[in-house]
């Protein structure tokens, strides 16, 4: 519809967004997302971290009306999830009834389609949780 | 703090409503031209606009020269201040900051926000935009929805149901039913807000502040320009505290999820600033974009105890005549939430009150001090400021 | 050295794993739609609206690394196979080598062969790894097939997927080739053209001189080239549009029933194209002992056949319980209606 696909905005962040990537600072500190800067204490000493995506949920929404561009996928569940290393993430919740959801459920990370730029446009990838597989 | 504090001398605005006829530049000179009139001026020192999204929302940014050059105020400097939702506020510091600084002498600052030109889904996208577009947006977060997780995780903490926080819209549309400027002029029951639909469970229509249009603007000067111009003491309205803090652009990385960090640090340089004490403030204009909002609000600003803004609701304790009045001509719930003007139509509302210039059946009695709070993002850029009647 | 394609170095399975999306869509539902009241299964597998070839692919690939347990970029090729790539131009793969860590010392690509698009991969990789020119290579099949509505292959076109890391045979393979061998002739039975949404097929034409004429060449020759009869294989995984068709070539060539039974899987959740043999196979290799022979043999439209002899290793026990099995995937499901399928499998013009 004439808006640009912001190819390389989002084609950044892929790998930390395919997994689960984030940091660690060097005194231990683990966080979501990665930055230069450690959130908890300002070392600048920062390594990549990937997380192992089991986390819990802490509140969820539904969304029932969308920002342009995922109108398709409504109505879909949104989360903040307490990830086992410490860390919380925002994410979709996916494979899962609304009815289910609830605060402390158990859930393991994904990885689907956020959205399409248009049928003719990239494809976005990244995480969301489900419940865990039984 | 030994630098004398600025007085505000004029305030106008325009209806918040959709308005469908009228361009932002139409309703900013609009707003601006009667804050003018109100002061007795024909000409400021200088410009700031508060507005968060005109880019995107109708594809015009450097709305300092726009106004400035269609409001006929000449060459002189104008800029915008933008702080997401917090941007009206932020505006009005910045303009009381240089009349502190004594670099200009009268100064307007006008709020505006044209968000009706755009398609539904494209004006949900462009509010998200005051949140974290790679790691919210991108999940498909509407501003609704991150406000919604926060307001279940509220009510799951402390056991508050959506009765109690329809409260708080009720309460808005009781007072901006008085309001001329209002949006919304019917009072609602809590049936209303019950029936509404869902837009991110739990968090219903009526939860939430509508869509629309609208501008208001506030003259600031000192006292000195203020008696030399001839404004009448009784227009005066000092600025006597201002505070402003960040917090975490993100949710999931907030400290407390049911914490608004930023407003309590800019509540605390505020009230230091001007001296007082939250207890001593006769009402506060608190960010109800949305009801649990609203209840936060109340805990930061030091009104409520933690966990316990809603209980304020419930307890009846904030009409208008009652201990802590908020939303005293509607709030963002009913006179509106034009995002970027919404600081500056709190400042022009509490003017009115310490002036003793409300509408009927809405003045705060003995109101001696006032408080405007403004939340940019989901409570990560926070304006709290405090008016003192002269 | 004759038909046989065996390499220099024999090649084993040092992880698989399968994935299949939750939801279904029961056979009379599309029927009540359409009018028809003869089903050729129950219900098939249908893919979130936030699935596509490359979710599958990358979970599947997942669960491939977890049971095989090596560094992920160790791995020097991983090949896709699958005919619903979700770009027409970019390959699916590097998508999948990205996200499972496996970046940037690859060869990555897709294939395409209709429903043999996985095993073509297969082939690909145990060539790779057994001519020594790579240690590790990752062969996927997956698809979200398309059925064009109301025809009788919609009733079982259905999504999923399963990968299978490749490496040299050894003590750490749970399964090692002993030969394979590939059947293809020109034979227009299933095609679908460069723009169109939906393919066309032979109807009747796909049956004895496509799938039969190709699986039975295959499987012959495999078998006799090996000096094999059916005695010496345990299960026989054939490509499986339907339950009919596998069965039916079985008993052509004198495979008892029961040892096709457990890798056959479209009764419970549709064909997968491009994952049909590899996601039986898996199921397979979930209850399979150390010293089992697996004959192995896809069929894709166009037409060919891959066929493998697998012998089971001793590392398939402990190997096994580190990723979710097949059958775990196969039993969690949730039933939806035509509509939502329609809405899922984007048949809505918006």
């Amino acid at each position: 519809m004439g808006k640009p696909m912001q190819v390389a905005r989002h084609w950044r962040h892929f790998r930390e967004k395919y997994a689960l990537i984030g940091g660690k600072c060097e005194n231990g500190h683990i966080f979501f997302p990665y930055r230069s800067v450690c959130p908890v204490c300002g070392s600048r000493n920062v390594k990549e971290y990937e997380l192992n995506g089991k986390g819990k949920v802490i509140s969820w929404t539904i969304v029932r009306n969308p920002p342009s561009g995922f109108e398709y996928y409504r109505p879909y569940p949104l989360a903040l999830i307490q990830l086992e290393e410490g860390p919380v993430v925002l994410a979709q919740l996916t494979d899962v009834d609304p009815e289910e959801i609830h605060e402390g459920m158990e859930v393991e990370m994904v990885t689907r389609k956020l959205r399409e730029f248009d049928e003719d446009g990239i494809i976005l990838y990244g995480y969301k949780f489900r419940p865990v597989l039984k | 703090m030994t630098i004398e504090k600025p007085v505000i001398i004029g305030v106008g605005m325009i209806p918040v409503g959709e308005h469908w006829k009228l361009s932002l530049r139409d309703i900013a000179v609009e707003a601006l031209l009667n804050a003018m009139d109100d002061a007795g001026v024909e000409r400021v020192d200088s410009l700031y606009v508060g507005n968060m999204i005109s880019g995107s929302f109708i594809e015009q940014e450097n709305l300092g020269a726009l106004i400035a050059d269609w409001a006929g105020l000449g060459n002189v400097p104008a800029v915008k201040v933008e702080a997401a939702c917090a941007s009206g506020g932020a505006a009005v510091q910045e303009g009381a900051k240089a009349v502190m600084a004594g670099l200009e002498d009268v100064v307007a600052v006008v709020g505006v926000e044209k968000m009706t030109d755009a398609w539904p889904s494209d004006a949900t996208r462009y509010l998200a935009y005051a949140a974290d577009a790679d790691w919210e947006l991108f999940h498909g977060a509407s501003f609704v929805a991150l406000n919604a997780l926060i307001m279940r995780h509220y009510m799951n903490t402390y056991g508050y149901t959506e009765e109690d926080l329809a409260l708080f819209a009720v309460n808005a549309h009781a007072n901006g039913a008085k309001n001329p400027y209002a949006m919304f002029k019917g009072p609602i029951k809590v049936e209303t807000v019950l029936k509404s639909p869902y837009i991110a469970d739990p968090l219903k229509l009526f939860d939430a502040s509508p869509v629309c249009d609208g501008a208001a603007a506030v003259i600031i000067t000192t006292q000195e320009k203020a008696k030399e111009l001839g404004v009448p003491r009784e227009k005066w309205v000092e600025v006597a505290g201002m505070g402003r803090a960040i917090d975490t652009i993100n949710l999931a990385n907030r400290e407390d999820l049911l914490t608004l960090k930023a407003a309590k640090i800019a509540a605390d340089r505020a009230y230091r600033m001007a001296g007082v004490e939250a207890k001593e403030v006769n009402f506060f204009e608190v960010h109800d974009a949305f009801t649990v909002m609203a209840a936060l609000s109340l805990e930061a600003l030091g009104v409520a105890k933690k966990g316990e803004g809603a209980k304020l609701a419930r307890e009846g304790q904030i009409a208008v005549d009652a201990n802590y009045p908020i939303q005293t001509m509607g709030g963002l719930k009913s006179r509106g939430h034009p995002v970027g003007a919404t600081g500056v139509y709190q400042t022009v509302e509490a003017v009115l009150q310490l002036r003793g210039e409300a509408p009927e059946g809405i003045q705060v009695p003995n109101a001696e001090v006032g408080l405007t709070q403004n939340i940019g993002g989901t409570g990560s850029n926070i304006t709290v400021n405090v008016f003192r009647r002269v | 050295m004759g038909k046989l394609l065996k390499p220099i170095k024999d090649v084993g399975i040092v992880g698989y794993g399968a994935y299949v999306p939750m939801y279904r869509i029961k056979n009379e539902e599309i029927g009540r739609v359409w009018g028809v009241s003869s089903f050729p299964i129950r219900e098939k597998s249908v893919p979130g609206l936030d699935e596509d070839a490359i979710t599958i692919g990358i979970e599947a690939a997942r669960n491939a690394l977890k049971r095989a347990r090596i560094d992920p970029r160790l791995i020097r090729a991983l090949w896709f196979g699958t005919e619903s790539k979700p770009y027409a131009v970019k390959p699916s793969a590097t998508v999948i080598a990205e996200a499972i860590g496996a970046t940037p010392d690859l060869d990555a690509a897709d294939f395409e062969f209709a429903c043999k698009a996985g095993t073509e991969a297969l082939q690909a990789a145990i060539g790779f790894v057994g001519s020594g020119m790579a240690e590790y290579a990752m062969a996927i099949g997956a698809d979200t097939s398309q059925g064009r509505p109301g025809d009788h292959l919609e009733f079982t076109a259905s999504a999923g997927g399963a990968a299978y890391l490749l490496g040299p045979k050894g003590s750490d393979t749970l399964a090692y080739f002993e030969a394979s061998y590939s059947y293809v002739t020109d034979t227009p039975d299933f095609w679908r053209r460069q723009h169109e949404h939906y393919p066309r097929h032979g109807n009747r034409f796909t049956g004895e001189p496509a799938y039969f004429h190709q699986i039975i060449s295959a499987a012959k020759t495999l078998m006799e080239e090996m000096d094999y009869t059916p005695d010496d294989f345990d299960y026989a995984v054939f490509h499986q549009p339907n339950v009919k068709f596998p069965l039916t070539a079985a008993k052509i060539l004198g495979i008892p029933k029961e040892k096709v039974i457990p890798g056959l899987l479209t009764g419970f959740i549709g064909n997968t194209y491009s994952g049909a043999t590899l996601v039986g196979v898996s199921a397979v290799l979930d209850v399979a002992k150390p010293g089992d022979r697996i004959l192995w043999v896809s069929f894709g439209s166009g037409a060919g056949s891959d066929a493998f002899s697998l012998v089971v290793q001793d590392a398939i026990e402990e190997k096994r319980d580190l990723a979710p099995k097949t059958m775990d995937y196969v039993n969690r499901k949730r039933y939806i209606d035509y509509a939502l399928y329609a809405k899922a499998r984007r048949k809505y013009i918006l």
